[in-house]
């Protein structure tokens, strides 16, 4: 870790549309491990909220416990955070997501936070659609506690320790798929060039955008014969395409091989460029994204990028049927039905 | 045999088949009553089973408007097969047993001491109906119809709260009002004179109203302006959220759009539950959640969250029987401890402790006000019996200039005209509340991470004693200022030199005022204290100081409430003497008035004046 940040910019460093520099979106140092996946994680959001112009306070960063759930304070220090109890941030997010529809809700959580502890919260998230980006800090071990397996590390794996995994692993994005959400994407945090187009297109996305992002514990799950170090994702890493993120009201100007780019409008207006691995594959289709990933496993390969998009689901307000306005800003005139109505219902028991 | 003569005092009990549509009409019985001017308390006392079970519906009719649980029952009306033989037994000497002769009433049946009335509920509704959902259901009307003869109240009262209860549906109110007619003809030709019982109008009643106190809850957060409810079914808190989506859907749903202005999330367990009262609470949306002890015990961890990061949540416990699953539909205060103290480490929470419906009502709507203020969870102590039983109460009022408190939240202009450097945690004021941020609020100012890891003024993680220290002193300094704002105990002093005490809480407070008076009118003067309230105030100690014996009543089995008191206040030992009762069953005055007479023995007679007469099974 690093204990000090040079404050100095450079003058003319390039501002967003707000006007902020990309300062204005990072946080306090990190204390993770050097090397760990998690801060290029970290540093993706930074850049990410910061190319989406998404003003810092607008945003409400929410983590469980575990040392992806550490990472909010890393990053975003304009927003307000909550570090919550272990495996509970889904819940807490859904009741800040109530009381203000208005704010953008960043969930951050780990494997063990999300597969095993938080399971039941993770998946009631999903089912509700609720309108948040869920990033998984995904490195199949329990880092705080010193490595232990988690439930996402893969069956016959090995860790540092050198036992295989003797248990099937979960893959967060398949149960995503089936419980509903409208977008579910992987990435690996070696991959930048990746993982930030897919957080964009996330914050972009109405209702649940979750993000299961492969990044190695480089203290105890890194050892080669692991599948969540950084050697193996590399040498088994596949894409399920290349695509980029074009942010709303800007022009698309960049150029797409072959002319095989399928656009894909998000809620906002903005649009996904989507260059498909192959052309059978269509990304609204459930069936096709799961089986895209059972056969990647049989390949042995690592799936990643946009797996499944549904560009019109409806997020818990819309369920809901609450009002536009924020919960948190109705007053005694909006909510108190006051005496009279009182005096009625006093009438009508009688 | 002596039959049982009496006007507007007696218990009448209904033995029933769950399920069998006896519900509305055992309902309709008591809101006749109610409507008669006679104060009336009707207790379900039914199983955990949707069909089939044994239920029990148990009015007590009290013209002076005693409204405890009385115990025994003089008019039983058995027409549940599983527990015939149980519920003939049970009818006091003197009193009246009514069942359904279409069938025999076998030969063991044999009792000189009670009347018998048969009426053939079947067969009259067998010859009258053809539909046999109807024959089913009507049967219990015709039995209200048969006591709307028996119990001299006549069929036009009856008649008149059928039509109101049926007056969106006229059509539904014919066959009811039809049935009615058949019962009362058949007591009217068949029974003459049988029974001895009788309802006279009268105007005990007055201005007060009959309702649940679960809907009060509900009605209370409505007022109270709550917006967010996360929630997990569970008996008997259930009917908690139920009420506020009902009233929701009356009074919080946009007339211009159709759109509502309330968000309940049935969630999946109730560690979410809380999760979504406390995510909202801590975004400035008035948020709660209701639940019963297995729910407490999971909502622990997020309740101590909720204590060390000053979160405002507010937390409706419908107490039942416990330990573990216990008996989920029978009643009892036995959360005191757990929820006084829930969490892990050293947690305290603030309790407010309900008595009546209005209470439901005016507490639940102060709870949010508390909870704002102190930033913290406050827990509404309800219990089955006040939650699922309807009660006679004082009618709801609310002061429309009244605003919310909606506790120290600075904005972004309060943010921006700060000079110091604010902290989320320091304690500017000195009454151990500091200022909190919203999420949104300034472009630049006023962010913060809320965390349940030790924080410092700043909120800033830390790991340092002294920090640690600081906030935990201050956090029970904001417990002094808690003391200061919850409702003081309702005191009454009978007798400037009575040496003996009596305290009681919940819904313990109609058998407890019972017990009272009949202690009186026995010579026998006991001040009384009603807590209303944790933290306890200097008042609650100075009533238990004062007086030389103090009797502590609580539906529990562990003196729960005489625990906390020991722990929190310096009483000396063997002061305090427990009256508990833990079977489930509301408590009875008899229970209590056995309890303190035998005490008041074994004390010696200092105790007692020359005309007490002590019960002969005690003496």
């Amino acid at each position: 870790m690093s204990y000090t940040r040079p404050a100095f910019r450079h003058p003319e460093a390039q501002k967003n549309k707000l006007g902020y520099t990309r300062k204005a979106y990072e946080g306090a140092i990190s204390t993770l491990c050097a090397g760990c996946g998690h801060d290029s994680i970290s540093s993706a959001i930074v850049t990410s909220f910061f190319e989406m112009s998404v003003e810092p306070h607008r945003i409400a960063k929410l983590s469980g416990i575990g040392c992806s759930s550490k990472t909010p304070a890393y990053f975003l220090s304009r927003s307000h955070g909550f570090n919550s109890v272990h495996g509970r941030m889904p819940s807490v997010a859904t009741g800040a997501n109530m009381a203000n529809r208005d704010l953008v809700y960043l969930g951050v959580s780990g494997d063990g936070d999300t597969a095993s502890i938080g399971m039941g919260q993770f998946t009631h998230v999903v089912r509700r659609n609720l309108n948040m980006v869920y990033v998984v800090m995904n490195n199949g071990c329990y880092g705080l506690t010193k490595g232990q397996d988690s439930a996402t590390a893969d069956k016959g794996s090995k860790t540092k320790k050198g036992a295989p995994v003797s248990l099937e692993s979960i893959d967060l994005c398949e149960l995503a798929i089936q419980l509903g959400a409208g977008f579910v994407a992987r990435s690996f945090s070696g991959d930048k060039k990746q993982l930030v187009p897919i957080f964009k297109a996330a914050i972009a996305h109405k209702g649940l955008a979750f993000v299961d992002v492969i990044s190695p514990c480089v203290t105890f799950n890194n050892a080669p014969t692991s599948t969540k170090s950084y050697s193996y994702v590399r040498e088994h890493i596949e894409a399920t395409g290349t695509f980029d993120f074009i942010p709303l009201r800007q022009e698309i100007t960049t150029e797409y091989p072959h002319g095989t780019a399928i656009p894909v409008t998000l809620h906002d207006g903005s649009i996904i460029n989507l260059f498909k691995r192959e052309d059978k594959e269509v990304i609204t289709s459930k069936r096709d994204a799961i089986a895209s990933l059972e056969d990647a496993k049989i390949a042995q390969h690592i799936l990643t990028g946009i797996l499944y998009l549904d560009p019109d689901s409806e997020d818990t307000h819309d369920i809901l049927g609450t009002t536009d306005t924020p919960l948190n800003q109705l007053n005694e005139a909006d909510l108190c039905p006051g005496n009279d109505a009182l005096q009625r219902f006093n009438q009508s028991l009688r | 045999m002596k039959k049982i003569e009496r006007t507007n005092d007696f218990v009448i009990r209904f033995a029933n088949v769950n399920g069998s549509g006896s519900a509305s009409a055992n309902n309709l019985f008591a809101k006749v009553i109610y409507r008669l001017g006679v104060p009336v308390s009707p207790k379900n006392i039914f199983p955990s089973n949707i069909q089939g079970l044994p239920t029990w519906y148990e009015v007590r009719v009290n013209e002076k408007g005693y409204l405890g649980r009385r115990g025994g029952a003089d008019f039983i009306i058995g027409i549940n097969g599983q527990t015939f033989r149980q519920d003939f037994d049970m009818v006091l000497p003197g009193g009246y047993f009514l069942y359904d002769s279409s069938k025999e009433l076998p030969e063991s049946f044999q009792r000189d001491d009670i009347t018998v009335i048969g009426v053939p509920l079947t067969l009259l509704c067998n010859s009258e109906f053809s539909d046999p959902r109807l024959r089913q259901l009507l049967k219990n009307i015709v039995y209200v119809g048969a006591l709307a003869y028996l119990l001299d109240i006549g069929l036009e009262p009856v008649v008149d709260s059928i039509k109101k209860q049926f007056s969106n549906k006229p059509k539904l109110a014919e066959p009811n009002i039809k049935a009615l007619e058949i019962g009362y003809d058949y007591a009217r030709e068949n029974h003459p004179d049988s029974c001895s019982l009788s309802i006279r109008p009268s105007e005990a009643v007055g201005n007060r109203i009959i309702i649940d106190g679960n809907s009060a809850v509900g009605l209370g957060a409505i007022y109270a302006g709550a917006t967010v409810a996360g929630w997990y079914p569970i008996t008997p808190s259930t009917s908690v959220v139920e009420a506020f989506e009902r009233f929701a859907k009356q009074y919080r749903i946009s007339p211009e759009n159709g759109k509502k202005n309330y968000a309940v999330i049935q969630a999946e367990d109730e560690l979410a539950a809380i999760g979504i009262a406390i995510g909202g609470g801590w975004n400035g949306a008035r948020s709660f959640t209701a639940t019963s002890g297995p729910g407490i015990s999971l909502m622990s961890e997020f309740l101590g969250l909720a204590y060390f990061a000053e979160i405002p949540v507010v937390l409706v416990d419908v107490q039942r029987s416990g330990p573990s699953t216990g008996m989920p539909t029978r009643t009892q205060q036995s959360d005191i401890l757990t929820c006084a103290y829930a969490s892990h480490g050293d947690t305290r929470n603030v309790l407010l402790l309900p008595s009546d419906p209005l209470e439901c009502f005016q507490m639940t709507a102060d709870a949010f006000d508390l909870a704002d203020r102190l930033q913290t969870p406050v827990i509404v102590l309800s219990d089955l019996d006040l939650g699922m039983n309807d009660h006679l109460c004082e009618p709801f009022e609310w002061d429309d200039e009244r605003r919310y408190d909606r506790g120290k939240v600075l904005n972004s202009e309060d943010l921006d005209n700060i000079k110091e450097k604010w902290g989320r945690y320091l304690d500017v004021d000195k009454d151990g509340i500091c200022y909190r941020t919203l999420p949104g609020t300034h472009p630049e100012k006023g962010a913060y991470v809320t965390r349940g890891t030790s924080h410092n003024e700043f909120a800033g993680y830390t790991e340092e004693s002294s920090a640690y220290e600081r906030g935990m002193n201050r956090i029970m300094g904001k417990w002094e200022t808690a003391r200061r704002l919850v409702p003081s105990p309702e005191i009454v002093i009978r007798d400037e030199t009575s040496k003996l005490g009596m305290v009681f809480f919940g819904s313990s407070t109609y058998a407890s005022l019972e017990a009272i008076d009949r202690l009186q009118e026995n010579s026998i003067f006991i001040n009384s204290m009603r807590i209303k309230a944790f933290p306890f105030q200097a008042d609650v100690f100075n009533f238990i100081n004062r007086h030389e014996i103090v009797f502590i009543i609580e539906q529990n089995r562990d003196s729960q409430m005489k625990i906390l008191i020991s722990g929190e206040c310096q009483v000396s030992p063997g002061k305090i003497v427990s009256v508990t009762h833990f079977n489930g069953l509301p408590i009875t005055a008899t229970i209590i008035t056995n309890r303190i007479h035998s005490t008041l023995l074994t004390c010696g007679k200092d105790f007692l004046s020359s005309k007490t007469v002590v019960p002969e099974v005690l003496s």
